[in-house]
């Protein structure tokens, strides 16, 4: 009856709480996510890990949002083609959030998963919040 | 029917158990994404296209070729600015470019037609595109929010501010009731779309859409070069009726070419204000401000001797080349996004306490907001208007296997959800407080069987508050709550708070 139990948790785990990473808008409008780390996850895993998932999250997005000469000539190129140009090839951000999406998967797999947390990508909630759903830990002790 | 009259004593426990068995039939009755309703069928339709997140969208827009196309609702006056370039150049090109090529230069009609397709260019690029709409928080965003703005004030009513530093400028972030967020800088919530849009410039109704961060520049190359467009047609129909009039006379050239008088008088018309807001916007993105910004003297140096805008990058040239040739973020709302099944639903305990403060401070968070007092009110006297519905009880749920459902909605304390009848959702919206309290009417008047003391015909909304309307809403309402416990002796005073704001709000 246990081993049901467990297989049940394994199948649909239940989640225990929520944390939201909100933006950090003192360098303006750039999206950057606070860094400090919640007490939440404290018991879960240690500071300097969130903290360089984040800064590295920063970081990617700092690159996303970037004025210079590339960006420039991009617009400048798409607006000599009246936008057309972006139907075969994809912006610069949005390559980047492609690379931030892998990012965040690896991420999962090899820090997050399995502390039982999970990082959901920002761009699904609107480059709003961070939000790492905490799982409740009951297949981690059980089921081994 | 008989699923209702047990969940009234099982309140919460049925609710959760519900909850489990339709997340495992894959179309929970809550979602927690910003997307809004489920479809109601089960796993035996998978076969059904599955439904896009634009059929679900919460604000106050319309779509087109499938999600492709975002507009604003009214779209009479982009209609107008279509007629009248397509006419205006449609008849240069039809009367007056036939002589300009064969005696001045064929360059004419030709860089003219450039011109033509470059502003039609940019017009369906600002028209069409999303300008930056934030999409609303999701349930477990705004419940969390509520808990922080809660917990840092206990007496003094919550705050709804927050501010920040940006580049040495203190600048306020405000909350957004419809959207349950704290706004970014620049940021402000259309009152026309009912969305929060980044780097808000204006509700453009020439342009069919609010003109925000990533539709900008295609707002401002539209009347640059509409502006350069209007000019070279106004002076090349001159330039026409005078190199005619010196061969033929005036009145025959007027008599050949009717059409350019026309050209004329419409362009002369159009060139001030065109020419006028082309310049206006020019020194709004050399100064790196939105119209909104400007308009309210955000960083007028009148303000204070301190105050001046954080956001400039100090020079002309960086503030433009930020503006037109910056990144284009990407769409943040996905419309054409497929509606997903949710993740694995909250465990109820944890949101225990979340929930239970949930709704007193939401009442009194709505209660304070006088948009949303001044939209309730518009909405109730609207559904005055239309006719009172069907003798059916409401509290039947047509819905199969969502009894459950009219818990959860109850506690929603959400914007009006335009995809439901305008009366019915927007009720919703002007009893906070009443919505716990039509649970408790709806069971209520389930029990006594009374449909005509439900709902009579010759009683207005207004008047009642009883006044039923919201059922058919929370038929259709599957939102994801914060299990907020039913409570019959709270909400009779809760519901008498709303009675008494009805009666106030009937009155205007």
């Amino acid at each position: 009856m246990a081993e049901t139990h467990s297989l049940q948790d394994l199948q649909q785990p239940a989640v225990s709480s929520k944390v939201f990473i909100q933006r950090d808008y003192s360098s303006g409008t750039i999206c950057k996510f606070q860094t400090k780390f919640p007490s939440e996850l404290e018991s879960r895993m240690d500071k300097q890990q969130f903290e360089e998932t984040m800064q590295t999250l920063n970081n990617l997005y700092a690159e996303a949002e970037k004025l210079g000469g590339k960006s420039y000539l991009e617009g400048c190129l798409a607006c000599l083609t009246a936008y057309t140009v972006f139907l075969c090839m994809e912006t610069h951000y949005e390559k980047v959030l492609k690379k931030i999406a892998r990012y965040i998967k690896d991420q999962n797999e090899k820090i997050y998963a399995p502390r039982g947390l999970l990082l959901t990508d920002p761009i699904e909630r609107g480059l709003r919040v961070v939000e790492i759903t905490i799982f409740e830990d009951r297949s981690i002790g059980s089921g081994r | 029917m008989s699923q209702i009259q047990h969940a009234v004593p099982d309140g919460p426990i049925r609710y959760t158990q519900i909850c489990t068995r339709s997340t495992s039939c894959s179309s929970p009755p809550t979602s927690s994404s910003a997307a809004g309703t489920e479809p109601p069928s089960c796993p035996g339709h998978r076969g059904r296209t599955p439904r896009r997140k634009w059929q679900v969208f919460p604000g106050r827009n319309r779509f087109y070729c499938d999600g492709r196309v975002m507009m604003a609702r009214q779209t009479g006056v982009f209609y107008l600015t279509l007629v009248l370039i397509l006419l205006t150049s449609g008849l240069f090109f039809a009367f007056d470019c036939p002589y300009l090529a064969s005696n001045l230069s064929p360059a004419i009609p030709a860089v003219g037609a450039v011109l033509f397709v470059f502003v039609m260019g940019m017009l369906f690029r600002a028209s069409f595109s999303d300008p930056g709409v934030l999409p609303r928080a999701t349930p477990d965003e705004a419940a969390d929010l509520e808990r922080q703005i809660d917990s840092t004030s206990c007496s003094k009513p919550p705050p709804r501010s927050r501010e920040v530093l940006i580049n040495g400028q203190t600048v306020k972030l405000k909350y957004c009731f419809t959207c349950k967020i704290f706004r970014p800088p620049r940021a402000s919530h259309c009152s026309l779309c009912d969305n929060c849009v980044e780097r808000f410039d204006h509700h453009c109704p020439w342009v069919g859409n609010c003109v925000g961060r990533r539709n900008y520049r295609f707002f401002y190359l539209f009347i640059l070069s509409l502006s350069f467009l209007t000019i070279f047609i106004f002076s090349f129909v001159i330039t026409h009726v005078v190199l005619r009039s010196n061969r033929t006379g005036f009145l025959t050239t007027l008599k050949d070419s009717p059409a350019s008088i026309l050209e004329v008088v419409v362009c002369f018309f159009s060139v001030w204000s065109i020419v006028g807001l082309s310049g206006f916007h020019t020194y709004l993105i050399s100064s790196n401000q939105t119209t909104n910004e400007d308009i309210k003297g955000t960083w007028s140096r009148k303000e204070g001797k301190d105050n001046y805008n954080p956001y400039s990058y100090g020079n002309v040239l960086t503030n433009c080349c930020a503006a037109l040739c910056g990144p284009l973020p990407p769409s943040l709302i996905d419309r054409r996004g497929p509606i997903q099944a949710d993740t694995p639903q909250t465990a109820p305990q944890s949101n225990g306490t979340g929930g239970s403060s949930y709704a007193p401070t939401q009442l009194h968070s709505h209660m304070c907001d006088q948009d949303q007092c001044i939209q309730s009110t518009k909405f109730v006297l609207q559904a005055a208007a239309t006719p009172l519905l069907h003798s059916d009880p409401v509290v039947l749920p047509p819905l199969p296997a969502k009894p459950a459902s009219l818990g959860g909605p109850c506690a929603y304390l959400g914007p009006a959800q335009p995809t439901l009848p305008s009366c019915a959702g927007d009720v919703l919206t002007l009893r906070d407080v009443a919505v716990d309290s039509h649970c408790h009417h709806h069971l209520h008047l389930h029990h006594l069987h009374h449909h005509q003391h439900f709902v009579s015909p010759e009683e207005t909304p207004c008047g009642t508050p009883q006044g039923a309307l919201p059922c058919p809403a929370h038929m259709h309402l599957q939102h994801p709550a914060p299990q907020v416990r039913y409570d019959p002796v709270t909400q009779d005073s809760l519901h008498e708070d709303s009675v008494r704001g009805l009666v106030k709000l009937s009155s205007v």
